[in-house]
């Protein structure tokens, strides 16, 4: 069984936390997910930068902007993942826009992440209806889950098309926006949240943007699964540095 | 074979909607209702009163005698020049608004590279008295002040993309995250035949006119409806594509584009993307487009700000792919010639992009019989500063 499979069977929330690779500095990468796992996060998500990242805020961009400059490349993030299995054991999730895939081949791709031990791939802009049609068969070759995003537009019809191609979770973006643009949930969220909860999908929902402490934390996750943490990790990441990563995921499960 | 899009929006391999699914609702809201409200009578009908009481169409298709003269062909020139706000672009911002208030939307968001598309937006939306805002790149904020003006007079707020490079492709992607953020009151008239479907065929629909107009022009002046060529010069390729909508697929019309080489295609200052690009995805579009090896997108370069995106639109990968188009690329240097050279044979200045357009007439020759017509997509009075700086005026 995938190691996201077996993650989500365990009987407590799910705390996931994104990170852009090649920033702060460009060696950084394992260490960042070492640090993550040894401090009880449960699903790392690891950002593959790209140029022009369209479903980010200004803190992911910016880190993605950094990581360029750094020299990051998807061949150097692949170098830099080759033994990360030997010190970590939890769940890796790559997370890039799909240009960059597309010309490193998507097959080629896939391939290096099952040698490496990557459990998943999210790809924001590939489309629900080119993934089935080019890529699935693919993905379910090399033993990769896909993860795909829902939003408070979303329709019902479409939420169940999803779930019906999904086979880890369902990554419930919380608000309409890019991410780390929203403080706090209000109403609409919270019957969003309840809406989906109460759909009954065979896969779990894990929730991400807007995420950036415990109240916001605990509030995502009292009807879901758990929960992603992306620009608020990078945030404290750039003012505190790895050191601190212990502190911020303390603060987030107090 | 056809060289329209499809219903899915792909133009042979390219075009298609690559888009993150906080977009979904707003393209496929979209894309569901377009081309009935097109095909609508009402729709088509207060569309082409305004092409005409307000744009100024038919725009009119000259003889250029002189230029003719000079080599040797007989060329024609559309002039889009003429159209009010001074390009084709009102054409498709006049489409959108209209499209906009039937869609029941009371926000506009626009994205400008130089600033045309901005102010054409920003002046359809005066007319209709919607709220406008436009994203446009810091540096290009700096360097094209009078447009920035213009919006601000038309009552449009500019806001400055301050990502990536700081240009037109970052002033997308800033327009695109507004349209995430703002998914229900806000409709994004993109300013050319990219981005995702329906875009591209809902742009070059709108742009269709101008070959729509050339038809029966040409068979007023030439008693034939087809050119032997119709040139247009391409960025994203709005003008292109509206030029030679209606000949698409007919093989009896010569297709050329003319992309802008920069500094010399292979100068590393260049935004010849047909010749440099690579099939791969920018703003939610599988097309050709300018990117390193690692995928990640570069930045163009023209001397003309209308020519300086990365990528091109799918209808004209196609045209290249399968070469029924024929391109062309051109420096900064024989555009900016060219523009000298038709400002005093036929009294026209053109925008330093339609000026790519007509320096292929030194490098291909045609035969004296052929009918040429060139897509003058542009006036030249936005280029003024360059031009006198180039030429010391």
């Amino acid at each position: 069984m995938n190691r996201i499979n077996k993650k989500l069977q365990e009987d407590r929330k799910l705390l996931s936390i994104y990170f852009t690779a090649g920033y702060p500095s460009l060696d950084d990468t394992s260490r960042i997910i070492q640090e993550l796992e040894e401090n009880g996060v449960d699903m790392i998500e690891i950002g593959m930068p790209f140029s022009d990242p369209l479903a980010d805020g200004p803190t992911i961009q910016q880190s993605s902007t950094a990581a360029l400059q750094n020299g990051m490349t998807t061949a150097l993030l692949f170098e830099q993942l080759k033994d990360i299995r030997k010190s970590v054991s939890i769940p890796l999730i790559l997370m890039g826009y799909f240009n960059p895939m597309f010309q490193y081949g998507v097959e080629a791709f896939c391939k290096k992440c099952q040698e490496i031990g990557i459990d998943g791939i999210i790809v924001p802009d590939l489309p629900l209806d080119v993934f089935k049609d080019d890529y699935e068969a693919t993905f379910k070759k090399y033993g990769l889950v896909n993860v795909f995003l829902i939003t408070p537009q979303t329709s019902e019809e479409r939420i169940r098309q999803i779930d019906a191609t999904s086979d880890a979770f369902v990554y419930m973006v919380s608000s309409a926006s890019v991410t780390g643009s929203k403080e706090g949930f209000g109403n609409i969220q919270t019957d969003y949240f309840e809406r989906i909860a109460s759909m009954g999908l065979k896969n779990p929902q894990i929730v991400g943007f807007g995420i950036s402490n415990a109240t916001t934390f605990q509030a995502a996750t009292k009807n879901a699964k758990g929960a992603i943490i992306g620009s608020a990790f990078i945030k404290h990441l750039a003012r505190n540095g790895v050191d601190a990563i212990g502190e911020f995921v303390k603060s987030i499960r107090a | 074979m056809t060289y329209h899009a499809d219903e899915k929006g792909y133009y042979g391999e390219f075009g298609g909607a690559f888009i993150p699914e906080m977009l979904y609702p707003n393209t496929e809201e979209l894309r569901q209702n377009y081309i009935r409200i097109m095909q609508d009578p009402s729709f088509g009908k207060e569309f082409d009163q305004l092409l005409k009481d307000y744009v100024g169409r038919p725009t009119p298709l000259y003889f250029a005698e002189r230029l003719s003269g000079k080599f040797n062909t007989k060329i024609y020139l559309k002039r889009e020049d003429l159209c009010h706000t001074g390009a084709h672009k009102v054409n498709n911002t006049i489409g959108q608004i209209l499209m906009a208030k039937k869609l029941g939307k009371n926000r506009i968001i626009a994205e400008t590279g130089a600033g045309q598309h901005g102010v054409a937006t920003a002046t359809v939306c005066a007319l209709m008295g919607i709220e406008c805002v436009v994203y446009m790149g810091e540096i290009d904020i700096a360097r094209q002040a009078p447009n920035v003006a213009r919006m601000k007079m038309l009552g449009a707020e500019v806001r400055p993309a301050l990502s990536g490079s700081r240009t037109l492709k970052d002033a997308t992607n800033e327009a695109i995250r507004d349209w995430i953020n703002n998914p229900v009151d806000t409709h994004y008239i993109i300013g050319s035949v990219v981005g995702p479907h329906p875009y591209p065929d809902m742009v070059a629909r709108f742009q269709s006119v101008i070959s729509k107009e050339i038809r029966w022009q040409l068979m007023e002046k030439e008693g034939r409806e087809n050119p032997d060529y119709i040139v247009a010069c391409v960025g994203g390729g709005s003008n292109a594509a509206g030029a030679y909508y209606h000949y698409l697929d007919n093989g009896d019309v010569g297709i050329i584009a003319v992309e802008a080489a920069g500094k010399g295609v292979h100068s590393g200052e260049s935004a010849a993307t047909s010749a440099l690009g690579k099939v791969g995805i920018i703003h939610g579009s599988k097309t050709l487009l300018m990117q390193t090896p690692d995928g990640q997108i570069t930045e163009p370069y023209s001397i003309s700000a209308g020519l300086d995106y990365p990528g091109v639109g799918p209808m004209h990968s196609h045209l290249f792919k399968s070469g029924r188009g024929e391109f062309i690329s051109i420096t900064d240097d024989e555009a900016m010639a060219a523009g000298l050279m038709v400002s005093k044979l036929e009294g026209i200045i053109p925008a330093i992009e339609t000026s790519h357009a007509f320096a292929i007439l030194e490098h291909r020759p045609f035969r004296s019989e052929d009918v040429v017509v060139i897509n003058l997509s542009g006036r030249g009075d936005k280029d003024l500063s360059t031009y006198i700086d180039h030429f010391k005026l």
